[in-house]
């Protein structure tokens, strides 16, 4: 649990309120959340894991060195109230933004690790989001490293505007560089993933897993039954449907994903590295 | 220059049914143009116009959004809102054009990609991502111009350039003022607040170093601002056509590494 208290600091794992199921509203010790990988002990449900959550039970222990920690977002278009919302975002997340960097080693595989966090204004992409996951592809790159990505995001930042945009072509730029360098990059999908997100790095892995039932898609639900008219089927960019219409690999339960990884991270072992 | 219309205004400008887009560009700037069609996946998508011309005796590779003038047209364009299969083809003629050593010339002016259940089907989150990843590889001169609503991800799928352009109405932005406006105040009718808030204007844009070149539109007819436009491509097509294939890509990189960094 060191990774968890590290996180959570100012309160101690012990001292964690119980979560509360969204679906069905059990009341699950904090404890015996975590121990259940963040599903519902009651109904099953996969709630939203934290990025702390999510390091905890992927990397081998004591193996996490975090990077650009403590860069920040600001305000290159002088949106208003967005310096407040930022602020507001930091102390209801413990974090400085909404992706969380590094390197680690999964199942004894070196790689680089970068995890979003919805807690972070829906984890969505600003300009330190995509500097941030540009920068560790970069490092990955120069260090010959695989990269993991833990995704969840409601999509661009509006609040950053034309940057928050063009964060989706830096990042898909530096994703372009890592794989021409003969470098492995898998895209884990969690609910939801969204908008720009999808349109860009969630979807360009050369292995694309998602968890059950995680909403993947680009334009929003609503967005489409008030343009269209249309009424959407049942499972409408659900995982399944995405895996059905060909456009992830594989959809894994959440307690397997690290296994899965390990697997997949030694089987793109270069020759060299294998002896 | 300065700042004469406000950024709704120009919002307004860029969308007005009479404004030219794609079809009028090829039609004034290129030379023995010839269509080419469909992704060789799925379809041929009718909001993306895409195949190769002379600017002046130089051979181009044109990929343009194009909605449509009359009702009939717009039905069948869709509006300009590209769908996966627009994105693909456009990206199928892009290689081509590398193939080749031709410069590549995308216009933009669309409201988004199209928003639907088929489009979300046949993966146009994927289509997007895969241009944006592909075209950061490109080995060939790529310009970007956006002549109308440069919409969101829908309008970046054809803008990773070596050189961005925008007419003087044109906006570019992450979200349409109507969209921000109505998550910010569940409002949309407080959008012309909400597109000064976004800064999407061609002289924001060229403050921030988004975009390079500015053309001036107002006070100018369409075939002044066509003319204009082209004398700036060419320009750019014989500058970009000196760089190495290696020059040109780490450029392109660098020009999108800084923003935000
Ligand atoms: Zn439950």
């Amino acid at each position: 649990m060191s990774i968890l208290e590290g996180i959570f600091g100012n309160r101690a794992v012990e001292q964690q309120p119980p979560r509360v199921c969204k679906k069905c509203g059990a009341e699950i010790p904090y404890k015996e959340y975590v121990a259940h990988h963040c599903i519902c002990t009651a109904c099953g449900t996969y709630l939203r894991m934290r990025a702390a959550e999510r390091l905890d039970e992927t990397v081998d222990a004591g193996s996490f060195q975090e990077i650009d920690k403590k860069l920040r977002g600001k305000n290159p278009i002088g949106f208003p109230d967005y310096q407040a919302k930022l602020d507001k975002a930091e102390k209801a997340s413990g974090l400085n933004e909404g992706v969380v960097c590094g390197t680690a080693k999964i199942g004894g595989n070196d790689c680089g690790l970068f995890i979003m966090d919805s807690a972070f204004m829906m984890g969505s992409m600003g300009t330190a989001v995509g500097e941030k996951i540009t920068r560790l592809f970069e490092k990955a790159t120069a260090q010959d490293l695989p990269v993991v990505g833990f995704i969840t995001s409601g999509g661009a930042r509006m609040q950053e505007g034309i940057f928050s945009l063009m964060q989706m072509a830096k990042v898909s730029g530096a994703v372009k560089r890592h794989s021409e360098s003969g470098n492995l990059y898998i895209a884990v999908l969690t609910d939801p993933t969204t908008g720009g997100i999808t349109a860009s790095f969630a979807m360009q892995g050369d292995v694309i897993i998602a968890e059950p039932k995680a909403l993947i898609g680009f334009a929003g639900q609503r967005v489409i039954e008030q343009t269209t008219g249309e009424k959407l089927p049942a499972g409408f960019q659900r995982a399944e449907f995405l895996l059905e219409h060909g456009f992830i690999d594989m959809i894994e339960e959440r307690p397997r994903i690290p296994y899965t990884l390990a697997k997949l991270l030694s089987l793109h072992r270069r020759a060299a590295d294998r002896a | 220059m300065a700042e004469t219309k406000t950024a709704y205004e120009r919002v307004q400008t860029a969308r007005s049914g009479k404004r030219p887009m794609g079809a009028y560009y090829i039609e004034h700037m290129i030379d023995d143009f010839v269509e080419l069609h469909g992704d060789r996946r799925f379809g041929d998508d009718p909001a993306i116009i895409g195949g190769i011309g002379f600017i002046n005796h130089i051979p181009v590779t044109v990929i343009a959004m194009e909605r449509g003038d009359t009702i009939e047209e717009r039905m069948k364009r869709h509006f300009g809102c590209p769908k996966p299969e627009g994105y693909r083809k456009a990206l199928r003629l892009m290689k081509e054009a590398e193939k080749f050593r031709r410069p590549v010339i995308c216009l933009i002016g669309s409201s988004g990609a199209y928003c639907g259940i088929d489009a979300e089907e046949r993966g146009q989150g994927e289509a997007i991502a895969e241009n944006l990843f592909e075209m950061m590889g490109l080995k060939t001169p790529v310009i970007s111009v956006v002549v109308g609503e440069g919409g969101s991800g829908g309008a970046l799928a054809l803008g990773v350039c070596d050189t961005a352009v925008m007419l003087e109405n044109a906006v570019y932005s992450v979200i349409s003022p109507e969209g921000c406006a109505t998550i910010l105040w569940k409002d949309a009718a407080k959008a012309a607040e909400a597109a000064e808030h976004l800064r999407l204007t061609s002289y924001d844009l060229r403050q921030f170093g988004i975009i390079e070149k500015l053309i001036p539109e107002d006070g100018k007819t369409d075939r002044e601002i066509c003319s204009e436009l082209k004398r700036v491509l060419l320009s750019e097509i014989t500058r970009l056509s000196q760089l190495s294939p290696e020059e040109l890509l780490s450029a392109r990189y660098e020009k999108f590494r800084k923003i935000g960094a």
